[in-house]
């Protein structure tokens, strides 16, 4: 077995059955040995959107992702994908093809040092020069991967070396030296962490990504309602935690709920978990108290500090740590917290939204929501879309919410839909971006009607690019707009029919109802192009 | 601004001085000096990295290195349970009639002359970095026309 061969069927074993990519000269063998394999290849139109539909089809499976390209253009453009990954911590694998080990160093024909220009954002990588490093390699990125605060690991694997024959093994468990993350708490700060829940009036929690990541879902809301904590997410976080929950409260953050920020500040005790506290979340850190009595429980220890020092940290995995502590804590009956902000919740009143000609974009994210089906997955891409599709949807623990958070990826919600849409055919899944990120990486429409399964597509169409509108607005005044106008607004519908994917506009809010009940009552994929007013703020 | 020196474990594999060294420059960590040498084991190498910064910012880079999956161990080497020592090479300007006193000094410090010219001579001088800076401002009175230092390198004290 040669060594392209033997990385296939090692993902084969992994129960991977599914892969995004895009061919070239230098991943030539690994892409017979996946001709000859049982894994689909879905090909891209743009190896960026392989990495984005790999993120996706992670997130829903909860496999690793995987993704190929040849080398040189192939690897960078793989690389706004592999740092989205990074920066959000999606369990990623890349294979990227590599000249011949002869040549490496040359400047021959599409040759790039691929491992350096993405040593920043992988968690690691390693360039294959050993045929028979190989199992053991596969073994090591998939651990690592996988494991500990996940993230995107790359193989650079030159051409010549992926035709060598190796006798194949699968490694399942492999040791790595510098390598072991703690999954299990300390266990004396877990005991202040429960002394402190229980004597704290006012606790809330910060649930973020890595509620998901972990898993740490049921964990979570069994310890906020039996000791009757409010809950509050960051964008990241949003899903971990049914909205139509009385303990949730909402999202935190420069593009969040007011009443998020009010129960920061009235905390007695705030739990952090699976939540970096990045600047987006606490507007520039501005809502960290560093007096504050603050429980930070992260993966990963450099997250612990990297900001401001918490009081009680512990280091591992949220849904360990949190069973721990739903074993040792007594419930409380005391509702008196919970009721303070009860009545202080903003309710969006849809119906006003819905008055005049032009969309409002949150009125008709609200009528989506109220079609989607229990178990959907929504991605959002970045913007003024991202914000109108992490409030205005009703997210819970099994509707999912997918966005790129810390990178913020333009063009991420489209492929990341496929992505998902692949991981679990069976459920709903709708792509919500704008008219300026659809335009990214416009051709993976091809990539979605050749699937042939069916994801709504909706473009939320104001012909500018309407978040940094609202920055220009706030930085430099209103009326000093520039670089944001597109002048020319192609027909979405028209560029659907041309990949084979129906569509229709909607472009007053009479049309709402009749549309979307003819895309989600389509068999396949439908684009609903949505004009909606350039006025409207995210917020 | 302290100077701390760190003595990190790491997997002798490509790449390595390139992770570390990134890591530095992304972060916006300073880096004072870096030496790198294979231990015992030759699969695994040494990085001995002096910092400057304060105490939080020491403490982060010690997790950002632990991050690197080559990274096997970090340890802080302080002053008291710890031995370092740098290697100098000076090159300073000599006549005939300084020669004898500047060779004086280089007993002093207990230097060595490893190249010897008509108006030059080197030396060769091991210490810590505050010994090292002190030969070397005595040198400059004389004309200092090279150096080349290696950066510390050092090992915890034998603990039992």
């Amino acid at each position: 077995m040669n060594v392209a061969e033997s990385m296939i069927k090692c993902l084969e074993l992994e129960g991977i059955d599914t892969v995004f990519g895009y061919p070239g000269g230098a991943i030539l063998p690994m892409f017979e040995a996946l001709r000859r394999s049982k894994i689909k290849h879905i090909l891209v139109r743009n190896e960026q959107s392989a990495v984005h539909a790999a993120s996706g089809y992670a997130r829903v499976s909860k496999k690793v992702g995987i993704c190929i390209s040849t080398s040189g253009p192939g690897a960078t453009n793989m690389i706004t994908g592999i740092a989205t990954a990074y920066m959000d911590s999606i369990p990623l694998i890349a294979i990227t093809g590599q000249v011949r080990r002869e040549f490496i160093g040359k400047d021959v024909f599409q040759e790039v040092d691929i491992l350096g220009a993405t040593e920043p954002f992988t968690k690691h990588s390693f360039l294959v020069t050993h045929a028979d490093e190989v199992p053991t390699i596969m073994a090591k990125a998939i651990k690592i991967a996988t494991t500990g605060r996940m993230g995107p690991v790359l193989i650079d694997i030159p051409s010549d070396v992926q035709l060598e024959e190796i006798e194949f093994k699968h490694i399942k468990e492999v040791e790595i030296n510098g390598y072991k993350p703690t999954v299990i708490g300390h266990s004396g700060q877990l005991k202040r962490i429960l002394k402190r829940v229980h004597e704290a009036k006012t606790p809330m929690i910060i649930a973020g990504g890595g509620v998901l990541l972990s898993g740490a879902e049921k964990a979570l809301t069994q310890f906020a309602e039996t000791r009757k904590i409010p809950v509050v997410n960051t964008l990241m976080g949003i899903s971990s935690y049914p909205m139509d929950s009385p303990y949730y409260v909402g999202v935190l953050g420069s593009h969040g709920d007011v009443l998020c920020e009010e129960v920061v500040k009235n905390a007695d005790l705030v739990i952090v978990i699976g939540a970096r506290m990045s600047d987006r979340a606490t507007k520039n850190f501005s809502l960290i108290r560093p007096e504050a009595n603050i429980i930070h429980i992260d993966i990963d220890p450099s997250e612990i500090g990297k900001i401001v020092n918490y009081q009680i940290p512990v280091v591992g995995d949220a849904k360990t740590i949190l069973e721990y502590l739903n074993e040792k804590i007594k419930p409380n009956e005391d509702e008196y917290w919970l009721k303070q902000f009860d009545f202080q919740r903003a309710v969006v009143e849809y119906t006003d939204l819905a008055k005049g000609d032009c969309v409002n974009p949150k009125h008709f994210l609200n009528e989506v929501s109220r079609r989607l089906t229990a178990d959907a997955v929504v991605t959002a891409d970045v913007g003024q879309n991202q914000i109108w599709t992490a409030k205005h949807i009703q997210y819970s623990q099994n509707r999912k919410f997918l966005s790129s958070g810390g990178l913020g990826t333009m063009g991420y919600s489209l492929s990341a839909a496929i992505g998902a849409k692949l991981a679990s055919p069976e459920k709903m899944v709708v792509s919500v971006m704008g008219d300026a990120g659809i335009q990214m990486l416009l051709g993976e429409l091809g990539t979605l009607s050749e699937i042939r399964h069916k994801v709504i597509v909706i473009i939320l169409n104001n012909n500018l690019l309407g978040m940094v509108r609202e920055l220009q607005d706030n930085a430099y005044g209103k009326k000093s707009h520039f670089g944001i106008h597109f002048s020319i607004s192609p027909d979405f519908v028209k560029i659907g029919e041309g990949y084979g994917i129906a569509g229709r506009k909607i472009e007053s809010n009479s049309e709402i109802q009749s549309v979307l009940d003819e895309a989600f009552q389509s068999e396949y994929s439908f684009i609903i192009d949505v004009r909606v007013s350039p006025e409207v703020d995210s917020l | 601004m302290n100077l701390y020196v760190l003595s990190v474990i790491v997997e002798n594999e490509p790449g390595i001085l390139s992770r570390v060294a990134g890591l530095f420059s992304r972060r916006g960590y300073n880096i004072k000096s870096l030496s790198v040498g294979e231990t015992e084991d030759p699969k695994i190498s040494r990085m001995t990295i002096v910092v400057s910064g304060d105490r939080q910012i020491v403490e982060q880079i010690k997790k950002q290195l632990q991050k690197l999956i080559d990274v096997i161990k970090i340890t802080e080497l302080e002053p008291d349970t710890s031995v370092y020592r740098e290697l100098a090479l000076v090159k300073v300007m000599v006549n005939e009639q300084n020669r004898p006193s500047i060779l004086e000094v280089v007993d002093i410090f207990r230097g060595k002359v490893i190249d010897i010219a008509k108006e030059s001579l080197t030396v060769e001088l091991t210490g810590d970095q505050d010994k090292i800076n002190a030969f070397v401002d005595m040198m400059k009175v004389y004309g200092v026309s090279e150096m080349a230092r290696t950066g510390l390198t050092g090992l915890a004290r034998f603990n039992s």
